[in-house]
């Protein structure tokens, strides 16, 4: 049943993420598109760009998102998505909730542990990893428009993209500010220059 | 209550859980954009921890998994009010935020195949995917990788993306190995 699936695919989800919003994106892609095909590639591209400017941790906004998605595809009813939504946005945070309350409690030495920290160092750069693979994957047809049939919108993406990138990157810009300069751009050159 | 940090004010389960609704519905931009705004909420305006020990949660909120955000409020509500405080935090700090997903979920559907918002979109997706990729290069350059550690995100995403291999099976074994390695080989090293 897809919200049994929801709750336990989100569940695993929030405990596994030790690498902060964009991992959060990474892990949900390799869940819910590559394992589960609750949506399209294409899909989720939109939903990352709606979940980046939209108020809200990008982790919920992203689950809450893709729980939607998922049972609607599943060929549910609206108000049954917006369960989903809440089932996935909710176990999501479940365990690490629980486990911070834990931590808060009983553990607050294990932090100092320098095997500990060895771990989480460890992992924070295995999260590098998992980020540049979702970015990889995500470098396809449906976000860049294809180099044979549409040349043109292959070739303004790549633009937008090494914009954008070096943008974020060497000058630090606000990633709101660069999605909606991005979405401006494609107005103007999709919607009043292309077609006419 | 003295272990987790000097509290200087009583603060009530609606307060609380009012305070981290504001947070949740004024920061756009994920988790670490509210850093800034939690900290002249909790510690300037309503002085609920101060300075050191809103850091000391950061921290611990950074080491833990899930999402930062969300662990940010679920600490400081459980070090002011126990348990229903880290509920009424959480809840006030992703309440907004899922609504409004589920608003613009809604509307979605109606909005595709609109040429105006195909059109915007267009513009948008690879926008997405270069703010994807550059945290990646951001992140390696904070980590400081060398040439001893650099194969670990190398193998990772190689793995994810050639083989198809889980992330999650990837995390399970670099948390694993990164344990062990810390407990048995690295004190070695440093020693020697």
């Amino acid at each position: 049943m897809i919200f049994w699936k929801l709750f336990y695919t989100f569940l695993r989800i929030g405990i596994f993420n030790f690498g902060g919003g964009y991992a959060m994106i990474a892990l949900i892609q390799n869940e819910v598109v590559t394992r589960n095909g609750w949506m399209t590639m294409q899909e989720f591209v939109d939903m990352v760009a709606v979940s980046q400017m939209t108020p809200g941790p990008i982790g919920i906004n992203v689950a809450t998102y893709a729980g939607y998605t998922a049972v609607l595809h599943a060929g549910y009813s609206a108000p049954m998505a917006m369960i989903g939504s809440c089932i996935a946005s909710f176990s999501v945070i479940l365990l690490p909730v629980v486990a911070m309350i834990l931590v808060t409690r009983f553990l607050m030495k294990m932090q100092d542990n320098p095997a500990v920290q060895t771990m989480l160092k460890i992992l924070r750069i295995t999260f590098i990893g998992l980020i540049a693979a979702a970015a990889i994957l995500l470098m396809n047809v449906e976000s860049f428009g294809s180099p044979t049939q549409d040349t043109t919108q292959f070739i303004l993406s790549i633009v937008i993209f090494l914009a954008v990138f070096v943008a974020a990157f060497r000058y630090k810009v606000s990633p709101i500010l660069l999605l909606v300069l991005s979405g401006v751009a494609g107005y103007i050159i999709y919607g009043l220059i292309l077609p006419a | 209550m003295n272990n987790l940090g000097t509290i200087e004010k009583k603060a009530s389960l609606w307060t609380l859980f009012g305070a981290f609704c504001k947070i949740g519905a004024f920061t756009i931009g994920g988790g670490y954009a509210m850093i800034p705004l939690m900290e002249k909420e909790i510690v300037d305006r309503r002085g609920w921890l101060d300075k050191e020990t809103f850091l000391d949660v950061l921290a611990l909120s950074q080491a833990m998994p899930g999402i930062f955000a969300v662990n940010m409020a679920s600490n400081i509500g459980y070090r002011l009010r126990g348990v229903l405080g880290s509920v009424a935090a959480v809840l006030g700090n992703i309440l907004l935020p899922i609504a409004i997903i589920i608003l613009w979920a809604t509307c979605f559907r109606y909005l595709q195949g609109n040429p105006i918002f195909e059109a915007v979109f267009k513009g948008l997706r690879p926008a997405v995917v270069a703010l994807i990729a550059a945290p990646v290069f951001t992140m390696a350059k904070t980590a400081k990788l060398s040439w001893g550690n650099i194969w670990i995100p190398i193998v990772a995403a190689l793995l994810i993306w050639l083989l198809r291999v889980s992330p999650i099976l990837i995390i399970i074994a670099a948390g694993i190995g990164g344990y062990l390695y810390g407990r048995y080989l690295e004190r070695k090293e440093g020693a020697a």
